[in-house]
């Protein structure tokens, strides 16, 4: 069994992830493909418990309209190597707006949970035989950091050395 | 130059223990070799032919004395006393153990310096002018954009996992000393009419397997933008660039495959969204980063030294030295020193820890303890007074760092190649020793003037074979190591990719091959050309036909 890092502690995991199409979902709280979601929008919003996985190709604008009614998006690392979802997830987060359960799937394993926080993920599935309570060690890998991210304005803008201007995104 | 304060060291001690626990747990088996290697990669450390070899950042070339002492000792101690200057202003160790690396790494800390990013899928070391700051022809001094750009990229948690490396160069002269066109970004610092500040935008040039020029896509950003625009570019190639071909995946196949205008409309497109969002960079930041850069405190001298110019007109080795190895200078009676890593017999960019340490010595005593590192693989001095020139030439003599050849065909740009290198086809340092040796006449070389000579062992092109006026390429055919000539490629402003004039050579053809290209030229120049000119007025065919006749 999968092993659930949320909120900064190890958790049971109550989703399913439904990593192809189907047309019978179970009735517990399941995440599904983008296209699933996307078939069958208005009867799968009524549910609570429905969520939505994007691979890399996938594009999030697509969520646009429900991103308020999503209880959790998931995004799909096929390989770690594969940084699509990062910029996934800043579009979620800043453009969008999301706010609820942003969860990195797939190829994850504790070093990359650093940035995948930073760029917004708050979940984090790590991949099977990889100790999560282990990998929460690597959540302050940093103390901070340069850049813009979902968790943090720039350093410049933090340090004192130009007034703190409130300024969000258009 | 820029000094860390205590966020910037922080951050470069967090990635030591990050690093060593990494290590730690390889070794431990806690992590297999696939997962380390990527970790490995983001700070500097390939596994090659005989042990890990480590690339250490030398941001934007730019070094004290202090730092390049550190680099000698690492040599010493962890090396088998020297190190390797490189092609993008970085230095490479090619014999250290990979459980002392975070030793290593702690070593650098303590002078301001790590590997971080200087390999892998990430956006690496910032290069830039190695005259910055003292050029003649500057109209900003590029380097406290540099250090901005350079903490924008470090650890960047939305593009650490690109679908390429990503190499950024940024000059702020109208001469182009950083080969902005062969970039997956190059930016040059420039000024408006209204003499605000701000920087063109050129995206998808590159050298490797596809040789490609870079495209305009901006003429003028604010300065204020640039990191909002950075990151714009940087999230359409992480989200459009191609990850199913290694060989397809740099920014330059996306730009291409996309139309260079309609890449820049995805750009603008996302710019939009950012612009005058959270990392619109203040003018204040600007002006902190720019106070690291404060010019040193010339003397106010005259003009040309008395001295210096006797010395020239009596003195024919000094003056050799003078005309190949000094520029010009923006303050008078100041000057700008290359010291030549390129002599004969010695691999070019490598250097000895006791030649660094004397370097690291003489740069305090003459150039305000500061150096840079050029692409060329030399190191510089931006400000001699005039009046010890003589003096560093005689100093730089004894030390084998004064071959004037700055320029010159021997001043031969080059990878490890095959000697070193696990991706290397063929060998490239003894080719570089080969041409040297063979073309030992000064005064030949001097009449010769101005040829960039460039070998790269494989087709990563590490050694930018394509934009030397002669590129040298190791291929390997049927196991055995041969070379492909191009000619007519050039770096700077008036980019171009050299042409490959045909078959192959065995590496023993490779000095002829070199002498029949020159015959060709000397039997046809005008009056003020230079070699690649020659080559653009005539074409191949002439350089082609001689080369292969005699071969044949």
């Amino acid at each position: 069994m999968p092993q659930l890092i949320k909120s900064g502690a190890v958790t049971e995991d109550r989703w399913t992830l439904l990593r192809e199409p189907a047309a019978a979902l179970p009735s517990s709280p399941v995440i599904v493909p983008l296209a699933t979601w996307l078939g069958a929008r208005a009867e799968l919003a009524s549910r609570a418990d429905v969520g939505v996985w994007l691979a890399p190709t996938d594009d999030p604008a697509l969520l646009a309209a429900d991103i308020a009614a999503l209880p959790v998006i998931a995004v799909d690392f096929p390989r770690f190597a594969d940084g699509r979802g990062y910029s996934i997830a800043r579009l979620l987060r800043d453009r969008h707006e999301y706010k609820g359960e942003l969860r990195a799937v797939g190829d994850i394993a504790r070093d990359q949970l650093y940035f995948l926080h930073q760029v917004g993920f708050d979940a984090f599935v790590l991949r099977e035989g990889k100790d999560a309570q282990d990998a929460l060690a690597s959540l302050r890998d940093f103390t901070d950091g340069y850049q813009a991210t979902a968790r943090r304005t720039p350093w410049f803008r933090r340090s004192g050395v130009a007034a703190p201007v409130a300024v969000t995104e258009s | 130059m820029y000094r860390y304060d205590a966020f910037d060291q922080r951050l470069v001690n967090e990635r030591v223990a990050q690093f060593r626990d990494q290590t730690r747990r390889y070794l431990a088996g806690e992590l297999t070799e696939d997962e380390f290697r990527p970790l490995r990669l983001q700070n500097g450390l390939y596994i090659q032919k005989f042990a890990p070899m480590l690339r250490v950042a030398i941001p934007y070339g730019l070094l004290s004395s202090r730092q390049l002492r550190m680099l000698a000792h690492i040599g010493r101690k962890y090396d088998k006393g020297y190190g390797h200057f490189t092609t993008r202003q970085n230095i490479q160790f090619n014999w250290p153990q990979l459980a002392e690396v975070p030793d290593i790494l702690a070593d650098l800390a303590s002078v301001e310096m790590h590997a971080i990013q200087t390999s892998g899928n990430c956006v690496r070391n910032i290069t830039s002018d190695h005259f910055a700051g003292a050029a003649g022809d500057e109209i900003v001094d590029p380097r406290p954009y540099n250090e901005l750009i350079r903490q924008w990229s470090t650890f960047h948690p939305e593009f650490a996992y690109l679908p390429r490396k990503f190499k950024i160069a940024i000059t702020g002269a109208t001469t182009d000393r950083a080969a902005l066109l062969v970039h997956d970004i190059g930016l040059q610092a420039l000024r408006n009419s209204d003499g605000d500040v701000g920087f063109r935008v050129i995206v998808g040039g590159g050298l490797g397997r596809t040789p490609i020029i870079g495209h305009v896509i901006r003429e003028f950003l604010p300065r204020s933008e640039i990191l909002n625009y950075l990151d714009a570019i940087l999230r359409v190639y992480n989200r459009f660039g191609r990850r199913d071909n290694m060989y397809k995946a740099r920014i330059k196949i996306l730009v291409k495959e996309q139309k260079p205008v309609v890449f820049a409309q995805h750009v603008e497109a996302e710019w939009e969204r950012l612009k005058g969002g959270p990392a619109t960079v203040p003018d204040e930041e600007v002006a902190r980063l720019a106070a690291h850069f404060t010019p040193p405190l010339y003397e106010k001298l005259a003009g040309d030294d008395i001295g210096f110019r006797s010395a020239v007109a009596d003195n024919r080795a000094f003056s050799n030295w003078v005309k190949r190895n000094v520029f010009a200078h923006k303050k008078p009676g100041y000057a700008i020193v290359t010291l030549s890593l390129k002599k004969t017999g010695v691999p070019p960019g490598d250097a000895t820890s006791d030649q660094m340490d004397t370097v690291a010595d003489l740069s305090d005593a003459y150039s305000f303890g500061e150096l840079t590192v050029s692409h060329e693989q030399n190191l510089i001095f931006t400000d001699v007074r005039q009046s010890q020139l003589l003096a560093l030439w005689s100093e730089l003599k004894d030390l084998g760092l004064a071959t004037p050849n700055i320029g010159l065909l021997t001043d031969i740009v080059c990878c490890p190649g095959g000697d070193f290198c696990s991706l290397a086809n063929a060998k490239s340092i003894p080719i570089a020793e080969a041409i040297q040796r063979r073309f030992d006449d000064l005064d030949y070389l001097h009449d010769l003037g101005d040829i960039d000579l460039n070998i790269s062992g494989c087709m990563n092109a590490c050694g930018h074979h394509h934009v030397g006026h002669i590129g040298i390429l190791g291929v390997d055919k049927n196991g055995s190591e041969w070379y492909q000539v191009t000619i007519g490629g050039t770096q700077g402003e008036r980019a171009a990719i050299g042409k490959v004039i045909g078959p192959s050579f065995a590496a023993h053809e490779m000095p002829d091959v070199v002498a029949r290209l020159l015959d060709v030229y000397v039997d046809h120049r005008h009056a003020d050309e230079r070699f690649v000119d020659t080559v653009r007025r005539l074409g191949i065919d002439p350089f082609k036909e001689r080369v292969y006749a005699a071969a044949h």
